[in-house]
């Protein structure tokens, strides 16, 4: 497998979802498109300049390299931050633990702001299209992506992802990205934001035992807050150990499922969302 | 497992630079920072390489820890571990080294 861009015959595959397909069924229901290996595969960017050293006495050479071990991701990084940058769309990169609430949280979302904002879904998981026929049936456009063995999205799946749902202006795309909370953290995918979703069922101490993914993040969401009267989570000391991570990240408390604090959220999206062109 | 992905994009990005030379020696930098670990890499290496032209190379790893200046005291100090909490309580601090992940330098035969 090409780890860098995710392409192998066993490993990433795009699934584009669309509405019904003319023989009855009422679902909506996942599409699976061909794979077209279209981008350049010469790597021309990769390095910086290489300075060769002279030959040793055993006829070996040390050639000095110097080179980021991501730096082809972070240069496709970059390109999708200039392409959602040129068109005014909001990218955010969602990423928690499985069974955080994630896509709960995007059904709801979607459900909220899809009469004023256009939203379109990026949803990264090993295996299935069930989020993309959720978040269908939600109402927003979606793009599943199956990373196969893979543990995260990388920017290279993200491109894709972007020319499939071709989005329009002054419109947020969600990643959701597979859920992991290491190796998401490592990977640029070229968003403008990076939301990390906890939930108080997974306990106070994940910021600490997780600090790369936590120190990143712009915005934390505290999800499942419903459920705080029959379990033993103390938010304060949740808070207290996100700021010895990250003491500059927002803390945002709501519950997916009943809607409570959701409107914060909200907020926090329109704020970042760019204004269409008239 | 990410460093399974990270050791390919290594293999990755020496073959497409160097795809006629034979590579005897690969040298990385993983910073303490970095979110990488060290000694996964190590396991995923040989595995990687086989059938390319890094195959049987040798894998040398310098792990430079990690120096933040903090924000609120202003002195310097290497962080315990992945947290980087200041002797004096604070987090806020600015990580001035220990996060970089790169190839320094191969050896070709």
């Amino acid at each position: 497998m090409c780890a860098t861009c995710g392409c192998s015959s066993g490993g990433v595959r795009v699934l584009t979802v669309g509405h019904g397909h003319g023989h009855g069924q009422r679902h909506p229901h996942p599409h699976l498109s061909d794979h077209e290996h279209d981008h350049d595969h010469e790597h021309q960017r990769e390095f910086t300049d290489v300075h060769v050293v002279p030959a040793g006495p055993e006829g070996e050479r040390t050639i000095e390299l110097q080179q980021k071990v991501l730096a082809k991701n972070d240069q496709l990084a970059a390109d999708n931050r200039q392409w959602l940058h040129e068109r005014g769309i909001l990218a955010v990169n969602l990423m928690s633990s499985p069974g955080a609430g994630k896509t709960t949280l995007l059904e709801r979302t979607t459900r909220d702001l899809s009469s004023k904002i256009a939203i379109s879904v990026v949803e990264g998981d090993q295996e299935t299209a069930l989020d993309a026929s959720r978040m269908l049936r939600a109402g927003s456009k979606v793009v599943q992506i199956n990373t196969g063995a893979g543990c995260h999205l990388d920017a290279q799946m993200l491109a894709r992802g972007l020319r499939s749902l071709n989005p329009p202006a002054g419109s947020i795309v969600m990643i959701e990205n597979v859920g992991n909370l290491v190796c998401p953290a490592l990977f640029d995918l070229g968003e403008q934001a990076r939301v990390v979703l906890a939930s108080t069922t997974e306990g106070t101490d994940k910021p600490l035992k997780y600090p790369h993914m936590f120190r990143q993040a712009d915005l934390v969401l505290l999800n499942k807050i419903d459920l705080l009267p029959y379990i033993d989570f103390d938010i304060r000391e949740y808070a207290c150990g996100l700021r010895k991570v990250t003491p500059d990240a927002l803390l945002l408390q709501l519950s997916a499922t009943t809607g409570d604090g959701m409107d914060a959220w909200y907020d926090w999206l329109r704020r970042r969302t760019p204004v269409p062109p008239d | 497992m990410h460093e399974l992905a990270i050791t390919e994009g290594v293999v990755d990005a020496v073959t497409g630079r160097l795809p006629d030379s034979r590579i005897t020696c690969v040298r990385l930098e993983i910073g303490a920072l970095s979110g990488v670990v060290a000694d996964s890499v190590r396991f995923c290496f040989d595995l990687v390489t086989e059938g390319t032209n890094l195959e049987g190379a040798r894998l040398e790893i310098s792990e430079p820890p990690g120096l933040c200046c903090c924000r609120v005291c202003g002195i310097n100090f290497e962080p315990d571990g992945p947290i980087a909490l200041c002797p004096c309580g604070s987090a806020e601090v600015t990580v001035l080294a220990g996060q970089d992940l790169k190839i320094t330098s191969v050896q070709v035969g």
